[in-house]
């Protein structure tokens, strides 16, 4: 039996919504073929089987925002030979990274009975802030396209294909009437990095930046020109402010979204 | 012969085939069971917190990430809360592409937990890709299955995951007719795998466990509750949706990061399919009806372990309803009716896969959130949970310590509890800084 080892998955869980490990089990057409192709090594949503070691890919989901977390994910970079973190919540924080700069006193107003039971930290950070990371993949949640390319992409030893230009790129190509221009609809698609297929605009709403920054991103210009459609300021400050409010040029947008 | 050892511990350090992190701790001494805590240490997400000074436009989108397996279940809760304080009723066919999306989400959580969280259980495999190397046939069948939910997803809110095409008021865009039309095919190959699994699952061997507890669940006269109702129980409660706070109260655990759950003055109660199938039996489609008898349920079901076969059966209803809603839909003159929630309280509870859940906003003057509260279905089942595991383990001391562990383990599924959903509840002081 001198069968070639098959390459080792796994899959981890820190804080986050499981939306994108849904999104891998949610490769009903794949998932047997790709469940064929390598050992799933790790995947604690799929399976209960628990195989130790090294793994050649482990695929990271949620941040960081407990000391043990922090702790948890060195082990897993020790052990893992190529490290990516999958959607919003690994690669900036997720939505939950809102505590970094409110403050979390202001989300702990309500008395609680027994605060001292739980132990959890200030910030919620992506996992690039704690360990080396091989590769990023974008949204809230990751489109699973993506996802099986980047997949595919580790697994055959090359660099996954994955666009860093805009929503507005994608919106050109698919025949989207622009909602900004035609409609005067506030959007975040000129700034925000393409994947999803500019789904927003094709239902006819702005996006709302759940991919994260594109390459380059503009935001000073983008909001200025969303204070011109009447959108006050600290409307403006929110919608920087969602899924990837601690991303590099959409935090510091929130705060000088400037007149 | 079993030999009982006088102190011994079943223990399981993190549950697997659930949704978020957890574990169990039974601890029997001299022969009776000692103590029991289900710990969900699935880190605070303080999502009532950050909802506060946000737009009441926003909590679809924002609590849509709560869970990523019933994030429509958050959208719709959430656009109904607001609405209701906005003294709005979104009727007509937004209401019923409403419930369309959420048969979806029903179909595709349910398919996930039946053939990839609970079902390798029954026949002992570690997990569904497992299980696919003698039942290459159930889990393509349980795929498929759930891909139909998904495609009524992608259809109505763009994707599966956090749909985007859903607001206070509606939705951003409708299908047009012909479209939604070309769902039906589709949904009729789901409503055959639907019934396939009906009688799948109910070959199965189930460990007997009943439900001594109040059953609790929305009560629709009009169809079997989805998207509205009254709260009802097994026991007479009978309540408005804004009166949930009357009749349920939370408290804190030490050993849980997810509040727990009472009816006032009693204790604890189930949410879930379970109870949504016994209270409201009467208004299942008669396909699903023919396909419970089948199966051998009766008009209610307090067996635990037989959640599954309930859970198919509620597959089957919401494949039934989805097509019924296809065939009757006209598209309306607006995608969404307009609403102004400023200044105004209001609460709203659906019936998310796995049960009972409540949300209420508190909305200032400027149109921002002064205050959220979200009570999800795990909360509510968790000292319930812990009610049957000492209830179980106490009646089958005779197993041995791994044969009880695994059962245990089958028993949390049982109730497919989510915990990412369950903890994200409660905001505990921030220490460590
Ligand atoms: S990035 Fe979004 S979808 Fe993915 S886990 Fe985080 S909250 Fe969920
Ligand atoms: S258009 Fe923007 S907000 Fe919408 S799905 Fe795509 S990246 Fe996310």
């Amino acid at each position: 039996m001198s069968a070639r080892r098959r390459p080792r998955l796994a899959v981890w869980k820190f804080s986050s919504c499981d939306g994108c490990q849904l999104s891998l089990l949610d490769c009903e057409d794949e998932l047997l073929a790709l469940a064929g192709q390598v050992e799933i090594a790790y995947f604690q949503e799929a399976t209960s089987a628990t195989a130790g070691g090294r793994y050649d890919l482990s695929l990271v989901e949620g941040s960081v925002t407990t000391p043990g977390d922090a702790e948890r994910i060195r082990k897993i970079r020790a052990a893992s030979r190529r490290l990516v973190t999958i959607g919003a919540c690994a690669t900036s924080g997720g939505i939950q990274a809102l505590r970094n700069s409110a403050g979390v006193e202001g989300f702990l107003e309500a008395v609680y009975a027994h605060p001292e039971y739980v132990a959890t930290l200030a910030t919620s950070t992506g996992i690039a802030d704690h360990v080396p990371v091989d590769f990023e993949l974008r949204g809230c949640p990751v489109d699973r396209h993506q996802l099986l390319e980047v997949i595919s992409a580790f697994l055959a030893g090359r660099r996954p294909v994955v666009p860093t230009h805009s929503v507005c790129v994608d919106c050109k190509l698919a025949g989207t009437v622009c909602v900004m221009v035609a409609r005067g609809t506030p959007c975040l698609g000129p700034v925000t990095q393409a994947g999803c297929g500019a789904l927003c605009p094709a239902h006819a709403r702005g996006c709302y930046g759940c991919f994260g920054p594109a390459e380059t991103p503009n935001t000073a210009a983008l909001a200025g020109r969303l204070a011109a459609l009447g959108m006050p300021r600290p409307a403006r400050e929110r919608v920087f402010s969602t899924f990837n409010v601690n991303a590099p040029a959409f935090g510091p947008a929130a705060a000088g979204t400037g007149e | 012969m079993s030999s009982r050892i006088p102190l011994r511990t079943i223990s399981v350090s993190a549950l697997a085939r659930v949704e978020g992190e957890g574990a169990m701790t039974v601890r029997v001494k001299d022969g009776k069971v000692d103590g029991v805590e289900l710990r969900l240490y699935e880190p605070p997400r303080f999502f009532e917190g950050l909802l506060r000074g946000r737009s009441f436009t926003e909590p679809p989108d924002i609590t849509a990430r709560i869970c990523g397996i019933c994030p429509v279940a958050y959208q719709m809760t959430a656009c109904r809360a607001i609405e209701d304080a906005a003294g709005v009723r979104v009727g007509g066919p937004l209401h019923e592409l409403r419930r369309l999306l959420y048969c979806g989400e029903w179909i595709q959580s349910h398919a996930l937990h039946i053939y990839l969280l609970h079902a390798p259980d029954f026949l002992g495999y570690a997990g569904a890709v497992e299980m696919a190397a003698d039942h290459r046939e159930a889990v393509e069948r349980g795929l498929a299955l759930k891909k139909v939910g998904n495609e009524i997803m992608k259809l109505l809110g763009g994707r599966p995951v956090h749909p985007v095409n859903v607001r206070v008021g509606g939705f951003y865009r409708v299908p047009a007719k012909a479209t939604l039309r070309g769902l039906a095919p589709v949904l009729e190959a789901g409503l055959a795998a639907a019934l396939e699994t009906v009688s799948w699952a109910a070959g199965f061997d189930f460990p007997e466990l009943d439900i001594e507890s109040p059953l609790v669940a929305l009560h629709d006269p009009d169809g079997y509750a989805i998207i509205d109702g009254r709260i009802v129980s097994s026991d007479g409660i009978n309540a408005s949706q804004a009166q949930f706070l009357e009749v349920f109260e939370e408290y804190q655990v030490q050993h849980s990061t997810a509040l727990q759950s009472r009816i006032v003055g009693a204790g604890h109660y189930l949410c879930g399919p379970i109870a949504r199938y016994s209270l409201n039996y009467a208004q299942l489609t008669p396909v699903a009806r023919e396909a419970a008898s089948a199966a051998g349920l009766g008009t209610s079901c307090r067996s635990l372990f037989r959640s599954i076969i309930v859970r198919a059966v509620e597959v089957v209803e919401a494949c039934s309803q989805a097509l019924g809603i296809i065939e009757g839909y006209e598209e309306p003159p607006m995608p969404a009716v307009p609403v102004d929630a400023a200044g105004l309280t209001g609460h709203a509870c659906t019936e998310a896969p796995r049960g009972l859940l409540y949300h209420r906003y508190r909305i200032g003057d400027d149109g921002l959130i002064a205050s959220a509260q979200i009570t999800p279905p795990t909360s509510q089942n968790q000292a319930q949970i812990e009610h049957d595991l000492a209830a179980f383990v106490g009646r089958n001391l005779d197993l041995g310590v791994p044969e009880l562990t695994l059962r245990c383990e089958q028993l949390i599924r049982s109730y497919d509890p989510c915990i990412s959903c369950a903890t994200h509840f409660l905001s505990l002081q921030v220490v460590g800084r």
